[in-house]
């Protein structure tokens, strides 16, 4: 294993390690999404036997926005929950001295929110499965795009917490849970972005997670991938990502000159 | 090649002068201690020489790397320890070992973490969590974390503060021991006088981020006329005029 790799490897060691030792955050990976899976599911039963079976395709997007847009969350949380957890157990002094490489921070970051995405969101969708007869599969091999548009969605918004925290303390870890939840309705998770009041369609248009959505409708209304949704959220991920970068590198600069590296968790 | 080259660092925070223009060497295989009162800016400047602030102005080499341009070749080579500095404290001893032996990157880890328990006495706390262990066990497996990747320069900052008189005179002995099997230098920011005096072959003196003093302990203590590096302490904490800054 390279040296680079090594102290990757190291740092998803020290969570996996913390994870093997704590039954109560292994258990918080998945009552979130499994919660949420239930509710909808119950929602959608409802609504569909209220409709006489009309509305099943509605039915059907509920629980696919669920399930989906619970790998967004995940993906963000894993993220910034890993960085956090450095800052509460006042480790990050020990980790900003050793040849661990800031990009290799983030590298195990992603590498411990896929983890926890597949941990989290794999028991929903068995859930949705097993209790509703829904699978998510039937999405066919869109179902991967839009799987990994929003992954990396949830990666950038975490990064832009990261440096919040590089720049405001550990008071700004409580972004973690509230900023993505804070989208949800920009995310057209559950609707057509065409829903919301004119004025904040551009809002909803400029996240990649609007355009996951819509073209996860499209499919599940039966039509093939509509790709220009695809491109429009892979774009904007792009774009944010490399906004979020510069971001995550200016606050770590600035962090280093104001000396803000060792007292972050104070 | 000296391990520590400090040349006009400087620092300032807002209108604070942290560090103050200071210039300092440390040989290889030498203990020096850095003392100063609290705000003397003692931990500024070993967070400068561990590149976790970047320094306004002057300059930082450590074992012949810039800081400023090369700090991951160096910090390959360095460990700290701090007591403000925590280590996960739901791993277990033998987890936050392999965690930082992964970071540096050491070969043979597994053995090595037999070698430092041995050396620690932490054979039997290898498995329990750290946050379960008393303070002077938490002290050893610090400095077992901090010799984990035989580092050629340590950086310590109060080693041996909240711990009882036994496991402090046992630590000392483990840094002479290290310093004198490896050649390693040792930079350590002390407000113990004894422990100073016992380990330190050169000592620097700080006061409002400026280096006003510096000598062997008993060079100081000869200088000022007074009984003890303690009473040196004092005296240039309280404001004595410098004598050979």
């Amino acid at each position: 294993m390279s040296p680079s790799a090594r102290r990757i490897w190291g740092l998803i060691y020290r969570h996996l390690a913390l994870y093997r030792r704590s039954w109560p955050r292994l258990l918080d990976l998945a009552y979130g999404p499994v919660l949420q899976m239930t509710i909808w599911g119950f929602t959608a039963r409802y609504v569909l036997n209220g409709s006489g079976g009309a509305l099943a395709g509605t039915a059907a997007t509920f629980l696919g926005g669920v399930l989906l847009w619970e790998v967004a969350l995940h993906s963000q949380m894993g993220f910034s929950m890993s960085f956090l957890e450095e800052v509460w157990s006042r480790n990050l002094g020990h980790v900003f001295v050793s040849p661990l490489r800031p990009w290799e921070m983030l590298a195990a970051f992603l590498v411990l929110s896929a983890l926890r995405v597949a941990v989290g969101v794999v028991p929903a969708i068995a859930l949705a499965w097993l209790l509703y007869a829904y699978d998510l599969f039937l999405l066919g091999p869109a179902l991967l795009a839009l799987f990994v548009n929003l992954l990396v969605m949830g990666w950038w918004v975490a990064l832009g917490v990261v440096a919040m925290v590089l720049r405001h303390g550990a008071g700004a870890g409580a972004l973690s849970w509230t900023i993505l939840f804070g989208l949800t309705p920009f995310a057209a998770v559950f609707y057509p972005i065409a829903v919301l009041p004119a004025a904040l369609r551009p809002v909803a248009r400029a996240l990649p997670a609007a355009h996951v959505f819509e073209g996860m409708r499209a499919v599940l209304g039966g039509a093939t991938m509509p790709w220009a949704e695809l491109a429009w959220a892979t774009g904007l991920n792009l774009a944010w990502m490399a906004a979020a970068v510069a971001l995550f590198v200016f606050e770590f600069r600035t962090a280093r000159i104001r000396g803000a590296l060792l007292v972050i968790g104070e | 090649m000296d391990a520590i080259d400090v040349s006009a660092l400087r620092k300032r925070f807002g209108a604070t002068i942290a560090v103050d223009g200071i210039d300092f060497r440390v040989p290889p295989g030498a203990i020096v201690g850095l003392l100063g009162a609290n705000g003397a800016g003692k931990t500024t400047t070993l967070a400068l020489l561990l590149g976790l602030i970047t320094a306004d102005s002057g300059s930082v080499r450590v074992l012949g790397h810039d800081m400023a341009r090369d700090r991951f070749a160096a910090l390959q080579q360095i460990n700290f320890s701090s007591p403000y500095v925590a280590l996960p404290y739901r791993l277990t001893v033998a987890e936050n070992l392999r965690v930082y032996g992964h970071l540096y990157s050491v070969r043979g880890l597994e053995a090595r973490i037999r070698e430092l328990a041995e050396t620690f006495a932490l054979a039997p706390l290898l498995d329990r969590p750290v946050g379960q262990l008393s303070a002077g066990q938490k002290a050893r497996v610090a400095l077992a974390k901090a010799l984990v990747n035989r580092p050629a320069l340590l950086l310590l900052d109060e080693p041996t503060a909240s711990l009882d008189p036994d496991t402090a005179d046992r630590l000392r002995a483990w840094l002479l021991r290290y310093r004198a099997e490896t050649g390693a230098a040792i930079l350590l920011a002390s407000h113990n006088m004894t422990e100073v005096e016992r380990l330190c072959d050169d000592v620097l003196v700080m006061r409002a981020g400026r280096l006003v003093d510096r000598g062997s302990p008993a060079a100081l203590i000869a200088r000022y006329g007074l009984a003890d590096l303690e009473a040196v302490f004092l005296d240039i904490a309280r404001g004595r005029p410098e004598i050979a800054a």
